[in-house]
Order: structure tokens, then sequence, then C-alpha cells
């Protein structure tokens, strides 16, 4: 029996894949900035650009193949994300988060790419980043709208409540709107990012320990990869719903600050 | 046996969200049943919903690593 439990016919105990494997070496030299991470970024900025331009460019009544699927990628984003949640106002805001959307995806689906295999959103200041441009966007469509003042009372004072309730309410409902939004926003796109990714080494890097161990080590191996294959199809569709649920909260956001009581 | 007990307490913090989630997609499902119509209305508050209770779960995940 020990000599089953014994991962490896060498003696050496796998290593489980943990936070460190997300540290990826610079490419060029020691410089910071040049992290496969940073790539994959511009990377995914010419494929979305090139996509569009080629699926835009000989724009027909009747669309090929590809001006369809630009066109799908679309009008979901404009009818399903912006003019169903953030009402008539929304095509102001639908190249934001049309943006958003396709970055996102684009950024997301890298992870299951053969050869790219890293969802860049897995490194935590980029969902940062975006969380932010979403924080100042929606604050500045409420202040814009409906002036500093009457902005912050309404967020602060929720009309309709018993006075007492708000001592309880008011550093609630702050701590929501500044803290917890984009918090929330930036590391959920990141978490689960980095908990698929992580899972797909797990499987992967397991199934690999396992063929360099005994025979009947060998003999279940392949379940492992046929796990990891499995979970990658997972990983796919939990890719496609996170770019989904950060645009549609950006776009539920924009439509909160726009209406004329949260 | 080596590791980090943060796992297990994430482990057991995730039953929350994970019961919550549940809980959210009976919801949404039945209601699409009795009401076909109501799909498009209910969709993004169910996804919303879910995002909230999973977002839990993923701070529980942040947590376990980071402390």
């Amino acid at each position: 029996m020990g000599s089953l439990l014994r991962l490896s016919g060498e003696g050496e105990g796998f290593v489980p894949p943990s936070s460190n494997d997300f540290e990826l070496p610079p490419v060029f030299g020691d410089n910071a900035f040049t992290t496969k991470p940073i790539f994959l970024v511009f990377l995914s900025v010419i494929v979305i650009s090139v996509f569009f331009l080629l699926a835009s460019r000989k724009a027909a009544v009747v669309p090929s193949k590809l001006q369809f699927a630009g066109e799908s990628i679309y009008s979901f984003v404009r009818n399903d994300l912006g003019r169903d949640i953030i009402g008539h106002e929304f095509m102001r805001f639908v190249p934001y988060l049309f943006t958003l959307f396709t970055f996102v995806l684009t950024n997301n689906i890298f992870g299951i790419v053969p050869l790219l295999q890293f969802p860049a959103m897995s490194r935590v200041s980029f969902p940062y980043v975006l969380a932010i441009f979403t924080f100042v966007i929606f604050h500045y469509v409420g202040i814009r709208k409906q002036g500093l003042g009457k902005y912050l009372k309404d967020i602060m004072f929720m009309p309709g409540v018993p006075k007492p309730v708000y001592v309880l309410l008011t550093p609630i409902e702050l701590a929501t709107f500044f803290l917890v939004r984009p918090l929330t926003l930036s590391l959920r796109l990141f978490a689960n990012m980095f908990a698929g990714h992580l899972l797909l080494l797990v499987f992967i890097l397991g199934g690999d320990h396992l063929f360099k161990g005994v025979l009947g080590l060998k003999l279940i191996s392949p379940f492992a990869f046929a796990f990891g294959i499995g979970l990658t199809f997972f990983e796919f569709m939990v890719q496609c719903l996170q770019a989904y649920i950060f645009t549609l909260l950006t776009a539920l956001y924009i439509a909160g600050a726009l209406a004329d009581e949260h | 046996m080596e590791g980090t007990l943060n796992l297990v307490g994430y482990g057991l913090s995730a039953i929350g969200p994970a019961i919550a989630t549940g809980m959210i997609f009976a919801a949404y499902i039945s209601g699409v049943a009795r009401q076909p119509e109501a799909r498009s209305v209910l969709q993004p508050i169910a996804f919303l919903g879910f995002a909230l209770a999973e977002a839990l779960a993923l701070f529980g995940l942040v947590l376990a690593f980071v402390l």
C-alpha cells in the first residue's frame, strides 16, 4: 500500500500548484514590464481590433459569416446589456460596455487557448484598472446627471426610511458605493480566473506527475487528463460568464447612477 | 500530511455561497418554468444575485491564499 501511495517512482513529492505559478519571469532581461500577461493584453487588443475591422469592413445587407459573428456580439452587448438595463440613454455607454466585454472575454479565453494558456485577468492589477474605470464612470455619470449634492444625498439618505435607521444605513450605503462595489467587481473577475487556472494546473500537472509514477498510477493518469480536458470546457463557460457579469454589473451601476432615486 | 488549514476553512466557508447559488437558480428556474416570457426580466436579476453570492466564496478563496 505504501508504494501505491507514493506518487513518484523516484521518491520526489508532488509540488501542488500555488499562487507562485502566477508570477511569471520577465521575458526580456530584468524589465518587470515585459512579462507574459502584458504581452497577452497587447495581443488581445490586436486580436479584437483585427477581428472587428475584418467583420465590419465589407458590411452588406446579407451578412457574411464573419460579419454575422461580429454583429451578434455587438447586438448582444447593445440590446441585452445596454438597452434592457440602462434604458433610453444607453447609446452613450455602448462603446464602453462593448470594449469592456470584448476585452475581458478575449483575455479570459486566452486562459484556454493552446500555447498562450494564461488568463491575464488572473493578475489582480488588470481587473483593478478595469474596475477603476467603471468606478469613475458611474460616479461621474451620476454626478453629472443629478449634481454632486443630490447624488451624495441619494446615496447616503435613501428616501422612505425611518430616521433612526440612517445610523446603520448611511455607513453601509457609503461603503457599498465607494468600497465594496469596485472591490467586488475586480476581485470577482480576478478570483474566478485565478481559481480556474489553478484548477486546470492541478489536473494537468497532477496527471503528468501520476504518469511518472509506478504502473498503477500510470493507469490512473488518463483520468486526470480527461478531467483536465472536461474542466477546460467548464472554464470556457466560466470565462464567458465572467465577462458577461463584469459588463452586466457595470451596466447596472451606470443605470443606478442615472436613475432618479436609488 | 502538509498544507495549510486555511484551505479547510475555505472549504467550510464555501458551503454558504454554494447553498445560496443553488437557491438563486432554483428560484430562477421555477420562475421561468411558470412564466417563460419573464425570462429576459429574470435573467439579469438571477445572474446579479449569483454574482453577489459567488463574490463571498471568492473572497474566501483570496483570503485563504493571502492569510
